[in-house]
């Protein structure tokens, strides 16, 4: 299975919490934490387990392009390597 | 180029084409749709574009969308048209795109009737649309004169970004009369576009044509750009006739199909003895202001004649500004006003003027007799 | 072979590719609308759709009155805005005189199905070879919340206190069937974005509007179940739920024209 990441521009969350309800591993929660710079509450990847897969799910719902992902498939790379 | 006959209307449409128009959209309107009609066999012939819109909102707003692609676009239409066209004209003039307009004039308010008006010339003069803006508006009053004027509007309204009216009545779109026509240009190539237009951003930044500010400041600094425009266009663009000003003591003051009137009327007046000129503006938008306020310092009273209640009839005002008596004539619904009654008007003027000057002058006597009196 | 587990995130950014980001065409401006608004989801699509037509550089944009009034700075592309409803015809003029551009109007439910519907309904008629992207979130979302042409029967706006009453304010219009109904016409589908399966379907669907027009077929609108979380007084989770049981079963989702020609891109 792909091992994938994505990459939070904070600042652009306006915390709808779309990206939230899609996640089918079930890693992306509201910041307990802060505000971001717009006063918002913004998305947080909680994935110690390197879950995500880079399904990118989460990018296709979230309306204002805050989520970049990354996906790292270890077979393509050992036949790179 | 040979003087040929022609129709108002279809001399108009056919020096649009001959000045590059690339594109018309138009809606029937009696005493117009002759200009459209014409346009819809020869604009395709020549591979250009012809659209009759589903109305004149579609129709102003289709010039509007050609216009932002930097082609030559027109519409024209009658009076209730161009009312309904008002909209397209404030966002067309807000967003600093050049476009021409036809209104061939008709009997108003209302539905009014076909026959000639000159009444929306405070629509085009004063309030083309909400927000302060004013379009070039310019009125001929032949068929020839129409022709070189529209021939003219393309390059005028590209030169200063802005709209221009031309402002006929309906007896000049239906009449016919001698008329030579301009070259014929080519459409504009790429180069000749403004560098304003949406081409699609290939290889350069996007362009956006807007008239929407939606900071005051910056709203505020369009309109400053737009109002410096405007005292540049009056500076560079006001027209006007002169006939036997030099010794006139009486000036008509008239524009269009009325104006050719009054140069009948003048001459009649000439041959009974009385020292009559005419001042006939061609630019109603900028109005000749300067020249005529020198008339009116030479002039004992103006007669102004329109076929309306009197609008032009402000901006005589406004220019003469109490030099001399600025009196009125005209006729609505469509009636054209005939020399004889004209004729009538101006020697009610002459014993108007000539009873307040003897009215003073027997004052001033009196108060010296007065004096007199008091003296013994 | 590095195990699953080994392997971290930082191996995954470096190591990895980007799957996903945001479409050139997409300006990087933050837009205006509010939280959870699919406004942004729809332009989304159509930027990825110009960036993977590569019509960036000849595709010109009409933009509409109401909340998409500042779309022109979210795409980076050329684009002129329309007055209210008036797109549709400042879109033909505009590929009337440059018929090699992409012209596509993108619209809201006020501007295309209230004060734009003549202009819209000959644009069909004629078979301008445009593609409108029509956004029904059945209320008047820039000025706070009034009834649209498409608000549902009973549904509380701020023009409809106490429900839309269709004795009085007559019914929620279906634009997709009207405009399929035009000869001119040659590709509408109704289309929406509450989930990511309909996302993806939506996706295509511009995909093929945009293709329709590139092979000159006439033409094209997809119309789209937005959602209005400010305005339906709804989180934007729960609008998006709001518009598959609610306005999905009165404005179903589908196509409602394919002209053959248009089969045949697909």
């Amino acid at each position: 299975m792909a091992r994938g990441t994505i990459v939070i521009d904070v600042d652009r969350c306006k915390g709808c919490e779309l990206c939230t309800t899609v996640c089918p591993q079930g890693i992306l929660q509201m910041s307990q934490g802060g505000f971001n710079a717009r006063g918002y509450r913004p998305v947080e990847l909680v994935d110690p387990e390197g879950k995500c897969t880079g399904c990118t799910l989460c990018a296709l719902i979230c309306p204002d392009v805050v989520l970049t992902v990354y996906r790292y498939d270890p077979r393509r790379a050992q036949v790179v390597d | 180029m040979a003087r040929e006959l022609w129709k108002g209307n279809e001399a108009i449409a056919e020096a649009a084409i001959r000045a590059g128009l690339e594109a018309y959209f138009g809606y029937p309107i009696t005493p117009q749709t002759e200009l459209l009609e014409y346009m819809s066999a020869r604009m395709p012939a020549l591979g250009r574009v012809f659209l009759q819109a589903e109305s004149e909102v579609a129709s102003i707003n289709m010039v509007y969308g050609a216009a932002s692609g930097g082609a030559r676009a027109m519409s024209s239409s009658s009076s209730p048209g161009i009312s309904l066209m008002q909209e397209g004209l404030s966002y067309i003039a807000g967003s600093e795109i050049p476009a021409v307009l036809v209104d061939i004039m008709r009997g108003g308010p209302g539905l009014g009737n076909i026959q000639p008006s000159q009444a929306d010339y405070f629509q085009m003069t004063r309030s083309a649309g909400h927000g302060d803006f004013h379009p070039i508006v310019l009125a001929p009053s032949t068929v020839q004169e129409a022709v070189d004027i529209m021939y003219d509007a393309f390059p005028l309204a590209e030169k200063y970004r802005t709209i221009v009216i031309v402002a006929a009545d309906g007896s000049l779109g239906q009449m016919m009369e001698p008329a030579e026509m301009p070259p014929m240009r080519s459409v504009l190539t790429e180069a000749e576009r403004g560098a304003w237009a949406v081409r699609g951003a290939a290889g350069r930044p996007k362009n956006v044509i807007t008239s929407l500010f939606l900071n005051e400041q910056e709203l505020e600094t369009l309109n400053l750009r737009l109002q410096e425009k405007l005292k540049t266009i009056q500076m560079n663009e006001q027209r006007w006739e002169e006939v036997e000003t030099e010794d006139a003591r009486y000036l008509l003051v008239a524009y269009g199909t009325v104006g050719r009137t009054c140069k009948t009327t003048l001459r009649e007046a000439r041959k009974q003895g009385h020292k009559v000129g005419l001042f006939r503006p061609i630019s109603l938008w900028p109005f000749p202001t300067p020249r005529l306020r020198e008339l009116a310092d030479q002039v004992r009273a103006v007669l102004v004649v329109e076929m309306s209640a009197g609008q032009m009839l402000d901006d005589v005002r406004l220019a003469v500004e109490g030099r001399c008596p600025v009196e009125f004539y005209g006729r609505m619904g469509g009636v054209m006003p005939l020399p004889d009654e004209i004729l009538e008007a101006l020697a009610e003027v002459e014993a108007k003027v000539k009873a307040e000057v003897e009215a003073k002058v027997k004052a001033k006597v009196d108060t010296k007799v007065l004096s007199l009196n008091l003296n013994l | 072979m590095a195990d699953r587990n080994e392997i971290t995130q930082e191996m995954v950014l470096e190591q990895g590719n980007v799957v996903y980001q945001r479409p050139e065409a997409l300006a990087e401006t933050l837009t205006h609308y509010c939280p959870g608004c699919t406004h942004g989801i729809i332009h989304r699509l159509i930027a990825e759709a110009i960036d993977e037509l590569g019509i960036r550089e000849k595709t010109i944009l009409v933009a509409p009155v109401g909340c998409a009034v500042l779309i022109y700075n979210y795409f980076d592309v050329d684009a002129v805005e329309a007055a209210h409803g008036r797109a549709p015809a400042m879109a033909t003029g505009l590929k009337r005189t440059q018929p090699d551009k992409v012209v596509l109007t993108y619209q809201g439910d006020g501007d295309l199905a209230a004060i734009g519907t003549a202009e819209i309904l000959h644009a069909a008629n004629r078979g301008e070879n445009i593609s409108v992207f029509f956004v029904n979130n059945a209320v008047y979302g820039m000025t706070s919340g009034q009834m649209a042409p498409t608000t549902l029967p009973g549904q509380v706006t701020t023009s409809t206190p106490t429900g839309r009453d269709v004795k009085v304010h007559g019914y929620p219009m279906r634009m997709a069937e009207i405009i399929a109904g035009l000869p001119g016409a040659c590709y509408v589908a109704r289309r929406a974005v509450y989930d990511v399966r309909t996302v993806r379907q939506a996706r295509k669907a511009v995909m093929t509007a945009l293709k329709t027009q590139l092979a000159g077929l006439g033409l094209s609108m997809v119309e789209f179940l937005s959602s209005c979380p400010t305005n339906w007084h709804m989180t934007p989770v729960d609008a998006l739920t709001w518009i598959k049981d609610n306005m999905a079963p009165y404005f179903p989702l589908g196509d409602y024209k394919v002209a053959d020609e248009v089969q045949a891109l697909q």
